[in-house]
């Protein structure tokens, strides 16, 4: 490790100013991240609200809480909030902005002020997203298909597609800061195979973003043209083919899965090995596997159009190509699992998190190669198989890693510890809520109740309300840490600089870090995750 | 001169131009996008994006094709200048690129108008003779959407290269320090390759 | 980033080169070739583009990273036009035209 020193200045990155100004016009990574996670954090809340809203008018089966219409509002709106403006910023624009340069031995990102740019970006594209809900959501879906959102649909999908064009520059910034940030500014004697797995992971999605996110936004402007000039680029009736809209909006947003689960794959690799006690297994494989899926994650999309009319000798092509994605993503579980073989493990909320996470993303992710297999697709696709699939990835997978990494990090973010013993609970009735809420929707989308109806058999109501009531354990669950977290802001006990014993130039800086991160840059000679070298005791 | 995060001035230059071309990367998929849709489309009505691309100046469009080679030329010898510290040719340079740049769109416009002009926007007021008139449509509304895309790149550069050319007038570029101009540069010449596709891709069908 | 200077006469040859290879696209174009005229057109067009990657961007003499993402960002278009025209091109081949359902 390095042999920087690690006295706890008095001024670090928080109170060097409190100006609302210097906040605003701030260009320190880690102050943008704590913006970031503000931001994101306030969406989350909002696309909950909307989830709490299908699941009560769910619990009956004639759906009379709210109009069809307006049920097709809330899921949209659902999964439109959730995916642009809580899952695919959250790690990367939180924990990746914050942690970046520190855990690379740098002062800064490489474009700081892009990076500030990015902010301000997705408040623009966040104000659009507002302005949409108060003035009467989107019903498309938020997969926006054609032509329904280019001709049919009577609500504010220009301003909603504005929004996420918008946001889209958000992403498209994060990620070319990152991917030139962990090419030109590692510390010396920080190789490529001496980085955390975390900055693998990083960097693989930055590419993601950068290569995948603009064609979206070519697809969604030309959504946005038809439906002001009427050509019928999408519309069959005047020559023109749905299919092509799905082909470019899939092109992105398959791939964008991956943007959301290889961040919280790469929190994993850190907090497994550090709660273990062990370095992790597999190194090169794990960071191998980050980049295969980013390129293999590209070449699968046509797997969400096995019923649209595609041709079926694509849909071969592509289920066989979705198989092959699955693959790095097992690697990864086996790797993980290996590492915590003979490990001395100790549970703290963050290890919590991470292996309920190794549970859950298995079984999303095995389900997913139900959904790969062409001839399954078509009996379950459109039911709440699906739905069940991308939850137990996207909740049970992104966001307990999210919740893994804010915990694990928490205390070099802001200097505090929070009560161990809450974050605990918390997450194991996020656990628990999290799985009666959507174990129930596997059984329910096999046995055919298709999905973003307002109305279903009411053979199906006591599974859906099984559901419901998981939706409310869930809220629940992570209401708390919202408590714990903010108490330990003023009431937790000083952090200091390494309060897990991990790894990592980011613990050997004071918590919270001073401005530009290191009084003297690090020179790194060891290999990551060195932890057999360590005397395993904890204060 | 070198921003407080890079370690030094070589730093500072490798980050930058990495940067310009992750940038560009992701303008070649913004970019993309659209010539997906023209293939599908030319694939499906070959017959009809034919006919429409005959409607087409091939005179105007090789003119500017020409003019865009031209100020990738002017723009590369700008920068070149720059590497052998002659501020004046820089300052030349530069102004003979926005030119031609000004040129381009100029030409641009003009062949708007004349669309316009024979109803051959796509819209309320397109008229098109002939079995092939929905297909012309379709070819139209993307010869407008990749053309105006790139007139909205050109514009951006026509500014950037504007902006290039007052620094460069204070004496801002010198052998060490030209990054600036190479990335703008790096961006002028990749939205002189888009236009080197969309030539023969729009006006040489039939 | 580069630190050779290239002669003036090479950046004047490229772009004479450029404007043959657009004289010639222009000809071929006369000719008439049906099918082949669009392998012409687009193989031209690629040669204009290497030239002016090469030697106006530089890249000839650039890192061996900056080379990995210009092939990074031809390659991913080719991802995106190659798998779905490989939709539109096999829709109709027998016997499966009509898709699964």
């Amino acid at each position: 490790m390095t042999s920087s020193e690690t006295i706890e200045p008095r001024v670090n990155y928080l109170n060097c100013d409190y100006s609302l100004k210097s906040w605003l016009l701030t260009t320190d990574h880690k102050r943008i991240g704590i913006m970031f996670l503000i931001s994101i954090t306030f969406f989350f809340v909002l696309g909950g609200v909307y989830a709490g809203l299908i699941r009560l008018s769910l619990l009956s089966p004639s759906g009379s809480l709210v109009s069809a219409q307006s049920y097709n509002k809330l899921f949209t709106m659902h999964g439109l909030i959730m995916i642009f403006f809580f899952l695919i910023p959250s790690i990367p624009a939180v924990l990746g902005n914050f942690l970046i340069p520190i855990m690379i031995g740098a002062r800064d990102l490489a474009f700081p002020r892009l990076n500030l740019a990015s902010w301000y970006v997705y408040v623009l594209g966040a104000t659009f997203t507002i302005i949409t809900a108060v003035t009467g959501g989107v019903d498309t879906g938020w997969t926006f298909y054609t032509p329904y959102s280019s001709i049919y649909s009577n609500t504010h999908v220009i301003l909603m597609a504005t929004g996420v064009f918008i946001t889209g520059f958000s992403s498209i910034f994060t990620g070319l800061n990152f991917i030139v940030t962990i090419h030109k500014m590692r510390a010396p004697g920080l190789t490529w195979f001496r980085l955390p797995l975390f900055v693998w992971a990083i960097y693989a999605t930055s590419l993601i973003m950068v290569l995948g996110t603009p064609v979206v936004a070519i697809a969604i402007t030309l959504v946005g043209v038809e439906r002001i000039f009427h050509i019928g680029i999408f519309d069959p009736a005047l020559g023109g083919d749905p299919l092509l809209f799905q082909h470019l909006f899939w092109f992105y947003s398959h791939p964008a899965v991956y943007i959301m689960i290889l961040p919280s794959m790469g929190v994993i690799s850190e907090v497994i090995t550090c709660f273990a006690r062990k370095k992790i297994f597999g190194y090169n494989f794990i960071a191998f596997s980050s980049l295969t899926i980013a390129v293999l994650g590209f070449l699968v999309w046509g797997h969400h159009m096995f019923v649209s009319g595609q041709s079926i000798y694509a849909g071969l092509v592509f289920s066989l190509l979705s198989f092959l994605v699955a693959i790095p993503s097992a690697v990864k579980v086996f790797n993980w699992t290996a590492t915590l073989y003979k490990g001395s493990i100790s549970y703290d909320t963050p290890m919590l998190y991470a292996l309920g996470f190794i549970g859950l993303f298995t079984v999303g992710g095995l389900t997913g190669l139900f959904l790969a297999t062409l001839g399954m697709d078509v009996h379950v696709h459109d039911t709440y198989f699906v739905v069940a699939h991308f939850h137990y990835i996207m909740v049970g997978g992104a966001i307990m890693g999210y919740m893994a990494g804010l915990h694990y990090w928490w205390p070099k973010m802001t200097g505090k510890m929070y009560p161990d013993i809450w974050g605990r609970l918390a997450a194991t009735v996020m656990f628990i809520g999290f799985n009666l809420t959507f174990f129930p929707q596997f059984i329910l989308g096999y046995l055919g109740m298709p999905r973003r109806y307002h109305v279903y058999p009411p053979e199906f109501q006591m599974l859906n309300v099984f559901s419901t009531a998981g939706a409310s354990i869930l809220g629940i669950g992570y209401l708390i840490p919202v408590v714990y977290l903010l108490w330990s802001l003023r009431y937790g006990p000083e952090a200091g600089p390494n309060p897990w014993k991990a790894t990592g130039l980011e613990w050997t800086t004071p918590s919270p870090p001073p401005t530009f991160n290191f009084d003297k840059m690090p020179v790194v000679t060891d290999e990551p995750y060195e932890y057999s070298r360590e005397i395993n005791t904890r204060e | 001169m070198v921003a407080h995060q890079f370690d030094d001035a070589a730093q500072q230059r490798e980050a930058s131009t990495l940067g310009m071309w992750v940038f560009l990367a992701t303008e070649i998929m913004f970019f993309g996008g659209l010539f997906a849709a023209y293939t599908a489309y030319r694939y499906k009505y070959p017959v009809g994006f034919a006919e429409a691309s005959r409607h087409l100046d091939l005179l105007l469009g090789g003119i500017n094709t020409a003019v865009l080679l031209t100020s990738s030329l002017t723009m590369a010898l700008a920068v070149r200048s720059a590497q052998v510290g002659k501020r004046a040719q820089i300052v030349g340079f530069l102004v003979l690129t926005m030119l031609l740049g000004l040129a381009f769109l100029g030409i641009k416009a003009y062949e708007y108008h004349e669309k316009f002009a024979h109803h051959l926007v796509p819209g309320a007021s397109f008229a098109f003779g002939g079995m092939h008139a929905r297909e012309a449509k379709m070819f139209f509304y993307l010869y407008f959407a990749m053309t105006g895309l790139h007139a909205i790149h050109m514009l951006a550069g026509v500014a950037v290269v504007f902006y290039m050319t007052v620094a460069a007038a204070r004496g801002k570029f010198t052998p060490g320090y030209y990054n600036p101009l190479e990335v703008t540069g790096l961006y002028w010449h990749f939205v002189d390759i888009i236009w080197i596709f969309l030539y023969p891709l729009l006006y040489l069908i039939a | 980033m580069t630190d050779h200077v290239l002669p003036v006469k090479t950046y004047v040859a490229v772009f004479f080169a450029l404007l043959l290879l657009l004289a010639a696209t222009v000809t071929v174009n006369r000719l008439h070739l049906g099918e082949f005229g669009v392998v012409a057109a687009l193989t031209i067009a690629v040669i204009k583009t290497i030239l002016v990657v090469l030697f106006f961007m530089h890249v000839r003499s650039s890192s061996r990273l900056v080379w990995i993402f210009v092939g990074v960002g031809f390659y991913w278009l080719m991802i995106l036009l190659i798998l779905t025209m490989s939709d539109f091109v096999s829709r109709t081949w027998p016997p499966f035209s009509g898709g699964p359902l």
